[in-house]
């Protein structure tokens, strides 16, 4: 499979402090990338360095295949955490500018922000001043400055932090569509669980140090650890099913609700095979649920970083 | 379009268009022609005054020698004693009144004649009296030896030494007022420009910063591109405005003069600067403006042009790259002072050493030394170049030491300031100290 970027051994020290130790990533074309990981991982340190605000101090970046060069810049969008734009300037002036700066030429770029205003139905916004939008409005400019040179490769930092729940969606659907469309997207976040769902390859970072990366799926089958969900209507008392089923199988967790008669606990098999727990509970009660509880990336991530202090 | 150009572009438009760059443009002429105008008005108010001195003499000297003119007029009073005349003095509200007592000779007189006056005399007064007393006993010891006061005013000659170098060239002795007013002149503009401009950089720096946008900026851009458009763009929008208001302030100035009939000449001669020993006053026979025109154009005008250029540019490129460092380096204009102290001392030093110790003598080692220090040698050179190059001059050395000097401190300045620049302008809350500037260096 083609890398549209493939990251060797980066490190990266501001004086005595260690932002990033020896790195190795590698993202492939047309998916969506996590980069997760707690404040202060050195997330953004290496957004920079892919996006060449700043340089390793060694190790090599590939972007598509090539070494990393400033003509990238033309190909990487890129909306950092901390982001902005020009108070006093005119929203079209300020994105045809920043368009401008990306390498896209002026009536290219006309044409194109006339689309993104059309499809946000900003369009009597070109005049505006950004002092005179709102936050979220602002947020909608921004996302169009990020995209509007189509480029191939996008950095999301933090991307829903400011959002509004339906500017969130919408900015979701639009960077769906932009992978439909082949885009590779990177979004870093230290929220694990806003970006899991879209996420098919994660990298998890702590401390300037990879704990892992893969994709999400096979993660997740890795960390999965044969736990079991399971609903119950029953007849009987809670506590007679719980002595029935002690002796063969793990309760690990259990929960009644006397007035629904709903019986919900947990139960830890030793494998994946579970026809003996299922033939056994459905004499029990009517099953109206059972499935297998899925590690969130949060799990894994303090699993993990457990696991590495021990 | 380059990068570069779109950002010089941009930097210039937004500086341009805002509101307060646009007051400040057409409302400094008005203030500045004003507050001319003004000082112009009150002087000649001040000297219009016209004073009268009551003249009660009882001697047998003196009788004609006291000639009004345009500030002092006399009022002689006779056949009074000392105290009447004082209180008609006063009752007539006249400025003062200058007692000549009748003594055996005029030595006599001259010494026990005393100006009564409610204060202390302004001092054009006394030296008036005492040139009448003066050349009144110039005349008297030149009789006693047999000379006629005919013959005396005949004998008055003035003397002008000519100087030359070894060489045998004519040479220029001091710097004159033209040249002293030159050399301020430009060394003055280019301490406001660099004051005023670096400002707009700084801020503008910090505006990039506080709007979050300049992350957005130097993912497109190498920070510093962005630094030097953005110095280039507020020099260009500096350069706007200062051609704006010469030419308006030249426009009004020559209005305001013609409708209030303010002589140039006389407000030129005024400067403090004429407490310096200057040579070359108008001779009688040319107008004051006709030699003021012909001291302009005997300066070396093209080198001055020339070297005022390249001292303008390197010295406003040095600054303004400290005043972008400073800008990035802290989160609001608040914190900048710490740092902008001593970005000014050099400047104001270079002003004061340059009015009080180069315009006296302009190849002096304070002169020279200044004139090499590269962060004080765009006012101080320019302020001896008005004498020329050469003999006579700066001598040629210098100059180009000092512009070799400049250069280097111009390329290592503005590395520094990059370097600074570019980590500053990625880092938020925190008030940095100069100690942490340095290790920015290593990054």
């Amino acid at each position: 499979m083609s890398h549209i970027l493939v990251a060797e051994g980066v490190s990266k020290s501001y004086g005595n402090h260690v932002a990033l130790s020896n790195i190795s990533l590698e993202i492939p074309k047309n998916c969506i990338y996590g980069l997760l990981g707690p404040n202060g991982a050195g997330k953004t340190t290496l957004i920079r360095i892919i996006n060449q605000i700043s340089y390793p101090d060694k190790g090599k970046v590939f972007f598509d295949g090539e070494l990393l060069a400033p003509h990238h810049i033309a190909v990487i969008g890129y909306l950092p955490e901390e982001r902005g734009l020009y108070k006093s300037m005119k929203v079209g002036e300020q994105v045809l500018y920043l368009a401008q700066l990306k390498g896209l030429s002026k009536i290219e770029a006309k044409k194109r922000l006339k689309y993104w205003f059309d499809r946000f139905e900003i369009g009597d916004w070109w005049n505006k001043k950004v002092q005179e939008l709102s936050k979220g409005m602002a947020q909608k400019i921004q996302f169009i400055v990020t995209v509007l040179h189509e480029p191939k490769l996008l950095i999301f930092d933090e991307p829903f932090s400011g959002f509004d729940p339906i500017n969130a969606n919408k900015i979701k659907e639009e960077i769906l569509a932009l992978k439909e469309k082949g885009t590779s997207i990177i979004f870093s976040t230290h929220r694990m669980e806003s970006v899991e769902e879209l996420c098919e390859y994660i990298t998890l970072i702590h401390k300037s140090e990879k704990l892992l990366d893969g994709k999400l799926s096979n993660i997740k089958k890795a960390y999965k650890n044969n736990v079991f969900n399971i609903g119950l209507h029953i007849t009987n008392t809670a506590d007679s099913i719980i002595e029935h089923l002690n002796g063969d199988f793990q309760i690990t967790q259990s929960d009644y609700n006397s007035e629904e008669k709903q019986f919900n606990f947990k139960v830890q098999l030793p494998s994946q095979d579970t026809s003996e727990l299922i033939k056994r509970i459905s004499t029990l009660g009517t099953i109206n649920h059972f499935n297998e509880t899925i590690p969130s990336a949060n799990d894994i991530f303090i699993e993990t970083v457990k696991s590495k202090m021990a | 379009m380059s990068k570069l150009k779109l950002i010089i572009k941009r930097e210039y438009l937004a500086k341009v268009r805002n509101k307060s760059f646009i007051i400040m443009t057409f409302l400094s002429p008005i203030l500045m022609v004003g507050m001319v105008v003004l000082i112009a008005f009150l002087t000649k108010i001040n000297d219009g005054d016209k004073r009268i001195i009551a003249v009660y003499n009882e001697s047998d000297y003196l009788s004609n020698e006291f000639k009004p003119t345009e500030t002092i007029s006399f009022v002689k009073y006779r056949s009074l004693n000392k105290e009447q005349a004082m209180d008609s003095t006063i009752a007539m509200g006249y400025y003062g009144l200058l007692h000549i007592p009748k003594e055996a000779d005029l030595e006599e007189t001259l010494a026990n004649t005393f100006l009564y006056t409610k204060e202390n005399p302004v001092s054009s007064v006394v030296e008036r009296l005492e040139r009448v007393f003066e050349n009144r006993l110039r005349q008297d010891k030149l009789q006693k030896i047999g000379v006629s006061s005919k013959e005396f005013s005949k004998i008055e000659q003035a003397f002008d030494l000519k100087t030359a170098t070894y060489k045998g060239e004519e040479n220029v002795k001091g710097l004159n007022m033209m040249k002293a007013f030159v050399g301020g002149a430009f060394g003055y503009l280019i301490m406001m420009f660099i004051i005023i401009y670096g400002g707009f950089v700084m801020r503008s720096v910090i505006e990039e910063k506080t709007s979050r946008i300049i992350e957005v900026i130097i993912s497109s851009v190498k920070p510093f591109q962005l630094m030097l458009g953005k110095i280039i763009g507020t020099s260009l929008a500096g350069l706007t405005q200062f051609a704006i208001w010469i030419f308006s302030a030249s426009l009004l100035l020559i209005v305001a003069l013609l409708v209030l009939d303010i002589d140039l000449g006389v407000m030129a001669s005024n400067p403090a600067l004429t407490s310096n020993p200057m040579i070359g006053m108008p001779t009688p026979q040319e107008s004051e403006v006709e030699f003021w025109a012909k001291e302009f154009f005997n300066l070396p005008l093209l080198l001055l042009l020339v070297s005022f250029a390249i001292y303008f540019i390197l010295g406003y490129l040095i600054y303004s790259s400290i005043y972008a460092a400073i800008g990035a380096a802290v989160d609001n204009e608040t914190d900048t002072q710490q740092f902008i102290f001593p970005i000014i001392l050099p400047l104001m030093l270079a002003i004061y050493v340059g009015f009080f110790s180069v315009f006296n003598n302009p190849h002096g080692p304070i002169a020279v030394g200044f004139s090499l220090f590269p962060l004080t040698s765009p006012i101080v050179m320019l302020m001896r170049l008005p004498g020329g190059v050469g003999d006579g001059g700066v001598p040629l050395w210098q100059l180009i030491t000092s512009i070799i000097l400049l250069i280097l401190t111009f390329l290592a300045i503005v590395w520094l300031a990059a370097k600074i620049y570019r980590v500053g302008i990625l880092m938020y809350g925190k008030k940095p100290t100069y100690r942490e500037l340095l290790k920015w260096l290593k990054y």
